[in-house]
């Protein structure tokens, strides 16, 4: 019987530890095929954070390091600079990367490391349940802020893309969305260009996904993806917001 | 042959001579002469340098390079090592050696950059989370440094844990006559661990603390329990100079216990019957040489540049069965041979 579709060999028989609706297991799939696809999975090291994807190292079937809240990108640090020819990934969310972490996030792209961020932006803490991010929109109800994020108290959501664009030394950065079918191709694309310039020691590389929570923001999975394209793809537009390697 | 060797170059050189192939850092004082020596000379032997964004940063490139299987190596001075202590937590959480070099300073807080021994606790205590031990070296002379930078690798390694070496700020500073004897290097089998993408020749290796089974955990625990057991067992190092007939003891570790010989020798010259403890790791602490001592002492004395810190191990493996005395400075003021030798004479003459 042909065979039309398989789980792929970048990940392994684990199950995911993902709520339902959830589309870490989307990105998941995405970033094992782009492995696979780069003849690199046997090369590659996972680094994953504190936060729900913190079982990350037990899902891709390569080398995995679990590290300290936010240090992710500090540990990549040490293994790329100590092991030249490893492929390395964090995988982080907007807690770890964009608050606890964002010296280390933001260091990382000044140093210019070889190394691919794969970003979560889901707005929300998830795996604490479901308190206020830095990426948490305007007036988004959270554990933490029950009454809606408000400028005056929390600031404005912060905008890694962005701020990470403006950083001299940082090589290619894109947002993506995984809510449907097209922006789910356009996602694996730019995670697979994430990796291919990796590869080719071009330097810093991140993909922030705008990605889904439906237990912390207590909507429907089919909700959820309506929120990403209503409420944040407005807040946080889709695009390349820098490409050194660009023709 | 020996050369003249500031305390913190020697220690850098010894690393290299050791195979340290990587180190990262955060600049402090009394420290610096490490990250710049190294970051000249980790060029020049095709090691590994980055100046760290910070403490918190540096520790966790150790963490990756560890789990990488490199040697590597940081260094820091007291309230950078507070910023470390995380992630010195996880690295032994996670079994990977590395080296750490604890130049002290006087504290609290940002304190003085003067020498001080007030981080003993921090050593051998530590600040982070969880059951966890470091070994911890405490050099007395620039020689000496030079040798348990060395050893300290290999323990690491044998081991699987990070270590401490903790250098008053005085040794980190002056200069003295040194020569670095290579120690022949333990065979470290990486594959076993080593998160360094090479997967697809042995398969997967994962780095990780995490354990959210009760059973498991505990598990865990008792295996690291294990380890140090056999640190604590095989590993332990001091000197002593006490003879039967000695009637008071004085403990003192790195540069301060050269002061204390000074004054042991006034105090024999003087008649009373003196012997002298340092212990060279402060953890595992040399509780033998205090509990074998003979039934001529009457009275232990220990001296420290800070509040009063290793005496209270000294009190634990004494347990109760000798008075124990303390004389310490802090604030970065060293005491002289003649203060000991005062304090001393107090207790000789039954003072407290």
């Amino acid at each position: 019987m042909a065979v039309i579709y398989e789980k792929s060999k970048g990940l392994n028989e684990r199950a995911l530890t993902y709520c339902p609706g959830c589309t870490h297991g989307i990105v998941h799939k995405l970033v094992a095929e782009t492995l696979v696809e780069l003849d690199v999975l046997g090369r590659a090291v996972a680094i994953a954070p504190v936060g729900c994807s913190v079982f990350a190292y037990d899902f891709f079937n390569c080398d995995g390091v679990q590290a300290a809240h936010g240090r992710a990108p500090a540990v990549a640090t040490g293994i790329k600079r100590c092991a030249p020819d490893s492929i390395v990934f964090t995988y982080q969310g907007d807690g770890d990367l964009a608050a606890i972490g964002t010296a280390e996030t933001v260091h990382a792209a000044h140093r210019g490391e070889n190394i691919t961020v794969i970003f979560i932006n889901n707005a929300i803490y998830g795996m604490t349940g479901g308190q206020l991010a830095p990426t948490t929109l305007i007036d988004q109800k959270t554990s933490t802020s029950p009454f809606g994020r408000s400028q005056s108290a929390q600031g404005l959501p912060i905008k890694v893309c962005e701020m990470l664009a403006a950083i001299p030394s940082s090589f290619y950065l894109e947002r993506t969305s995984v809510h449907d079918v097209p922006n789910i191709r356009k996602t694996k694309k730019a995670i697979k260009k994430a990796f291919q310039y990796q590869i080719e020691n071009r330097g810093f590389t991140m993909v922030e996904i705008l990605s889904t929570c439906p237990t912390g923001w207590n909507l429907t999975p089919v909700d959820s993806m309506g929120f990403v394209k209503d409420q944040m793809m407005p807040y946080y537009p889709l695009g390349v917001y820098k490409d050194g390697g660009a023709e | 042959m020996k050369t003249l060797m500031k305390g913190n170059e020697a220690v850098s050189a010894a690393a290299i001579a050791a195979g340290c192939k990587a180190f990262f850092g955060y600049p402090i004082t009394p420290q610096n002469e490490i990250p710049e020596y190294m970051s000249a000379k980790m060029a020049e032997s095709g090691g590994v340098f980055v100046q760290a964004e910070s403490e918190i940063a540096a520790i966790n490139m150790i963490y990756g390079g560890a789990a990488a299987g490199a040697r590597v190596m940081t260094s820091s001075s007291s309230p950078g090592i507070a910023l470390k202590q995380e992630g010195i937590s996880y690295l032994c959480a996670a079994r990977l050696p590395c080296l750490i070099v604890s130049v002290m300073r006087c504290g609290p807080g940002l304190g003085g950059i003067l020498p001080s021994q007030a981080d003993y606790f921090q050593a051998t205590r530590g600040g982070g989370n969880g059951d966890y031990n470091t070994p911890v070296y405490a050099p007395n002379s620039i020689q000496e440094a030079t040798d348990l930078v060395q050893k300290a690798f290999n323990v690491a390694e044998q081991y699987r844990t990070p270590v401490m070496v903790v250098m008053d700020g005085l040794l980190g500073q002056m200069m003295e006559p040194a020569e670095i004897k290579p120690i022949p290097r333990f065979k470290n089998d990486t594959d076993k661990y080593a998160t360094n993408g090479e997967s697809g020749r042995r398969g997967r290796n994962i780095v990780n603390s995490l354990n959210l089974q009760a059973a498991a955990l505990e598990q865990s625990n008792l295996r690291l329990a294990e380890v140090y057991k056999e640190i604590i067992k095989n590993e332990v190092m001091y000197e002593s100079t006490v003879e039967d007939g000695d009637e008071l003891v004085i403990a003192a570790y790195g540069t301060p216990s050269r002061i204390a010989q000074n004054a042991v020798a006034e105090l024999r010259a003087r008649g009373i019957k003196t012997g002298l403890i340092r212990p060279v790791t402060l953890w595992p602490f040399p509780d033998l040489a205090f509990q074998s001592l003979p039934s001529s002492v009457k009275n232990v004395l220990v001296c420290e540049l800070s509040m009063g810190q290793m005496v209270q191990d000294v009190r634990l493996a004494l347990n109760g069965k000798l008075p124990v005395h303390f004389y310490g400075r802090t604030g970065g003021v060293i005491f002289e041979p003649e203060e000991i030798v005062e304090k001393a004479l107090e207790i000789a003459g039954g003072g407290q």
